[in-house]
């Protein structure tokens, strides 16, 4: 009995893997017609969270690549997506320009102020250059506040739905639409890229530069090819986080949502994709979750202050969490769980 | 001559901050970014007294100078401690959780207005003369004199006593320093207590010149620059390191423009990173370069 079944686990190996295979796509598709049904059953509200959620996803995807697979720590995300978010109100107030130009406008502001933001890492590792992406997010911020202070706009810069096909995005649905194929096609870019040459590259300098540079990865070009890459993607989703709130301001890009994403790379586990948009979800969620458990709770004042305060302290409490008692994150929790209800032959390669 | 006293007192602060900062970083190799968050800590917790357990303003000065000592203690014991031998990037993240987690916990305590701490405790924040054009805020006065003590003190301490020596040990090698018998939980636990201790005294000095809240904490930030300038594991550099943000930021203020005077230490950061990012006194051997 037993040597039969050994012998059609030996036979098939190929079919195994196949059904595997098949069963992750079913999940996938699943999710995806999961994703797109949704709207059908959600109020406004629930559409802005999840629109959101897209949209940190994009900036998330953007770090994690960064940070999680290539190595390389910065501390300025909310800078690059400053950058984004101002190219694109700068150019719509100025010229009035279109969606076709001040995105593409924009990705292309990310793209050359990551490799501003790049140049440090090239002498830089560790905290000196998180330190080095910090300054340059208080620079970048400074500059916003310096347009708005000279353009008169000192309260921001006002910003109209953006037109596509002549289509207006407007409501709820639409967004959501729309975000939701971004970020999907952003997932899918970033996955497709970790799977070339590129990604291998960067693997290659986040285990060891050194080892990396004598197998004959050009280190300092991977690096500042991962920095240019994934600012220009960050300043894209700042960008739609302009049009988004139809609003540009500094006020909106502090150190804080830096954090947040770093937050967000940290909870969802390093190095992984799927982590990135895991995070997202979570650290967007936070807020509303203590809103409602402070609600659950009578006899406390319910005013904006406590309520954003005590989402930051939830903030860091989680985060402390995470990186004490689960550094890989809820990713690593996920595998930790299938690890335990697999097969014992599964979990020998889930340690 | 206006300027030169605003520039000395500027100076103080920053050196007052930093010297947290050089403290922890030399000693365990973290940098600690939720150092502006404790400072502000520590003058909260003189509210907290003042308001609380004693009206009397040294008693409750010596009590808030116990409390942040336990602060101190109790931020390595029950967090960093568990930190330690983890990569340095997560160290330096669980301290900007910590930072964040203590800067909602304290709006949620102290509420989101600003505080008069000098009215609290009786403090009369005169503004003294020093010379006929030349005039200092009582505060200020005290920093500077408190600036000067803390780092006589540091350094004697560093450098003349038994602990001193072992905290240097285990900065430089702590694996040699663990293996000569020096407890490195211990030192490391010594050197988060001074840091604390410091930090919190720069907190209730500098609110005590203007007012309390929250968004002070951005000062920890902007002292962090001198600390690096100088050498992130050089008292007397974060001193020399605290001159020249603070002269250039006053000067810069002063005779260009002062919305300036929040990116001024950064750029000066930038500079020090791209020429000579050990800084003007630092180890240079400690920074793996590519």
């Amino acid at each position: 009995m037993s040597n039969i079944e050994t012998g059609i686990g030996k036979m098939t190996p190929a079919t195994t893997r196949r059904k595997r295979l098949s069963q992750n796509q079913v999940a996938w598709i699943g999710l995806i017609v999961l994703l797109v049904l949704l709207p059908t059953s959600a109020t406004p509200f629930h559409l802005d969270i999840a629109s959101q959620i897209f949209i940190a996803g994009i900036g998330a995807l953007a770090l994690m690549v960064l940070t999680g697979i290539a190595g390389q720590i910065s501390l300025g995300h909310s800078g690059l997506m400053a950058a984004g978010a101002f190219t694109t109100g700068i150019l719509y107030k100025e010229t009035g320009a279109g969606i076709w130009i001040t995105l593409p406008a924009s990705v292309v502001a990310g793209a050359v102020i990551g490799l501003i933001f790049g140049l440090p890492s090239l002498r830089l590792r560790g905290i000196y250059l998180a330190m080095s992406t910090l300054a340059l997010h208080f620079l970048v911020i400074y500059l916003g506040g310096e347009y708005e202070f000279a353009s008169g706009a000192s309260t921001g810069i006002f910003l109209d739905p953006p037109v596509v096909f002549g289509f207006e995005i407007y409501d709820g649905y639409a967004w959501y639409y729309v975000l939701l194929a971004l970020v999907a096609g952003t997932y899918w870019g970033c996955r497709n890229l970790l799977n070339s040459k590129t990604g291998r590259a960067w693997e290659a300098l986040h285990a060891n530069e050194t080892a990396a540079e004598a197998l004959g990865v050009q280190v300092a070009n991977y690096k500042l090819l991962a920095f240019v890459i994934t600012s220009g993607i960050a300043s894209f989703s700042g960008a739609l986080f302009a049009y988004y709130q139809n609003f540009v301001s500094v006020e909106a890009f502090t150190l804080f949502l830096s954090i947040q994403y770093i937050a967000m790379i940290i909870i969802g586990g390093m190095g992984s994709l799927p982590g990135a948009l895991l995070g997202a979800v979570f650290v967007t969620l936070v807020p509303y979750f203590v809103e409602w458990l402070m609600e659950a709770v009578p006899y406390i004042g319910l005013d904006i202050t406590t309520v954003s305060s005590a989402s930051y302290a939830a903030f860091g409490l989680l985060m402390i969490l995470f990186l004490v008692f689960e550094p890989s994150g809820l990713t690593g929790i996920w595998k930790r769980l299938v690890g335990q209800f697999a097969s014992p032959s599964k979990r020998e390669d889930t340690p | 001559m206006q300027i030169l006293a605003n520039i000395v007192v500027l100076t103080s602060l920053y050196a007052l901050v930093a010297s947290g900062y050089v403290l922890v970083y030399k000693v365990s190799r973290v940098l600690n970014l939720a150092h502006g968050e404790l400072m502000i800590l520590g003058a909260y917790l003189l509210v907290a007294t003042s308001a609380g357990i004693a009206s009397d303003p040294l008693v409750a000065i010596a009590l808030t100078a116990m409390f942040s000592i336990v602060v101190g203690l109790s931020v390595y014991l029950l967090l960093m401690r568990k930190m330690t031998g983890q990569p340095v990037l997560a160290a330096v993240l669980t301290t900007v959780a910590l930072g964040i987690l203590l800067r909602g916990a304290m709006v949620l305590i102290w509420g989101p207005q600003q505080l008069n701490v000098g009215a609290m405790i009786s403090f009369d924040n005169a503004s003294i003369a020093l010379t006929d054009s030349v005039r200092v805020s009582t505060a200020a006065l005290w920093l500077v004199v408190c600036t000067f003590l803390v780092y006589l003190g540091l350094l004697a301490f560093l450098h003349m006593s038994r602990w001193g020596m072992r905290m240097r040990a285990s900065g430089q090698n702590a694996l040699l320093a663990a293996q000569r018998g020096i407890n490195l939980h211990t030192v490391y636990a010594l050197a988060w207590t001074l840091s604390t201790f410091s930090g919190s005294l720069a907190g209730v000095l500098v609110t005590l010149d203007s007012r309390i809240d929250v968004n002070m904490a951005v000062i920890g930030l902007k002292a962090f620059p001198a600390a690096l300038v100088g050498g992130l594991d050089s008292l007397p550099g974060a001193l020399i390191g605290a001159g020249v943000i603070a002269a250039l930021e006053v000067l810069l203020i002063h005779y260009v423009n002062p919305l300036l005077s929040d990116v001024v230490p950064f750029l000066v950061l930038i500079a020090i990173l791209i020429v000579r990012p050990w800084g003007l006194y630092g180890t240079k051997e400690e920074l793996n370069r590519v």
